[in-house]
């Protein structure tokens, strides 16, 4: 069995799912179903006191059968995103927490100092931390020397579905990581899934490609098979490029 | 009293002087929700004896959709 695990936790989807931008929650009930992930990640927000009652996804949730990813998204700040990384543990409900810190609100780039600085504190206070962080081999280091448990480089920035624009940051990346390497943000369709994991990538964490697509739960299907054709791939070991054919029938035989 | 509740000003009730009184209000006993007072987190265990005082800053939060 194909299996990884992420600090002391074993998984064997490597598909991260997102539950945010649903249209509504039984298409995500089955979004969620049909792609087979096993973590998925929620945001920490005001309760609305106004409609406290209102459908909540995370209440419909058999709590035994996910690992809850809660992130800090919303913060600008280390300071901002270890309250919310505290709050999110005082649930009782998980110690993961997915940092992110944003440096930018058009690109939602992270801000790297602040993400190690959050990265670090967290650590410290014994979270298992994901770090959604830039896709900067030095940065992913640095992270790793601070005792993260994952380094989530972006493809490309969040929600943008454009995909891997920096293939050759991700493989230096891969190729130095001692923990496993999530590809986060940025995937639009299940080639980029395929491609993350055909160059060695643990795992994908996607969401709005999926919940803005026009079938989600279709699409939530698809990733799956995109995750899986590429670790399959990955595992079998492509062959080298050529600059030449290479003929794929006998030559000796041939009929004169 | 008057606290300052997830931003806004609210006038509570005059029984109302422990977190858990105040959850109660909302009817939020079952519901997943963190309390935060002062910036300090409050363990579900407090919420009974937690005293609640006039110009609190109160945030009660939950997870919600997100990536």
């Amino acid at each position: 069995m194909d299996t990884w695990k992420i600090g002391p936790y074993e998984f064997r989807s490597r598909l991260l799912l997102g539950t945010g931008k649903f249209a509504d929650l039984q298409t995500q009930g089955k979004a969620v179903d049909v792609s087979q992930a096993e973590i998925l990640t929620f945001a920490i927000r005001r309760l609305n006191l106004e409609n406290p009652h209102e459908p909540n996804f995370l209440e419909k949730l058999d709590l035994k059968k996910y690992t809850l990813l809660p992130n800090t998204a919303g913060a600008y700040t280390a300071e901002e995103a270890v309250r919310i990384a505290r709050l999110a543990k005082a649930s009782g409900l998980c110690d993961m927490i997915k940092v992110e810190v944003i440096g930018d609100p058009k690109t939602l780039l992270p801000d790297p100092i602040g993400t190690l600085e959050a990265s670090r504190i967290l650590v410290e206070e014994g979270f298992i931390v994901l770090t959604y962080t830039n896709d900067d081999p030095i940065l992913a280091r640095r992270l790793q020397e601070v005792g993260v448990h994952a380094v989530m480089p972006g493809a490309s920035p969040i929600g943008s579905g454009q995909g891997i624009v920096n293939e050759n940051n991700l493989r230096f990346i891969l190729e130095d990581a001692k923990v496993p390497v999530i590809v986060d943000a940025g995937i639009g369709a299940p080639a980029d899934c395929a491609k993350a994991m055909e160059l060695g990538a643990d795992g994908v964490l996607l969401n709005t490609a999926v919940s803005l697509a026009d079938n989600p739960v279709l699409m939530a299907e698809a990733m799956r098979l995109g995750v899986e054709a590429g670790r399959k791939g990955y595992l079998a070991g492509r062959i080298a490029k050529k600059r030449y054919a290479s003929a794929s029938s006998p030559v000796e035989g041939m009929i004169e | 009293m008057v606290v300052v509740l997830n931003g806004k000003k609210v006038e509570l009730a005059e029984e109302i002087q422990t977190v858990r009184a105040l959850l109660a209000s909302y009817q939020l006993q079952e519901k997943i929700v963190v309390v935060e007072q002062n910036g300090d987190i409050i363990d579900r265990s407090r919420y009974e004896k937690a005293p609640i005082a006039d110009g609190d800053r109160i945030e009660i939060v939950h997870f919600v959709g997100g990536g």
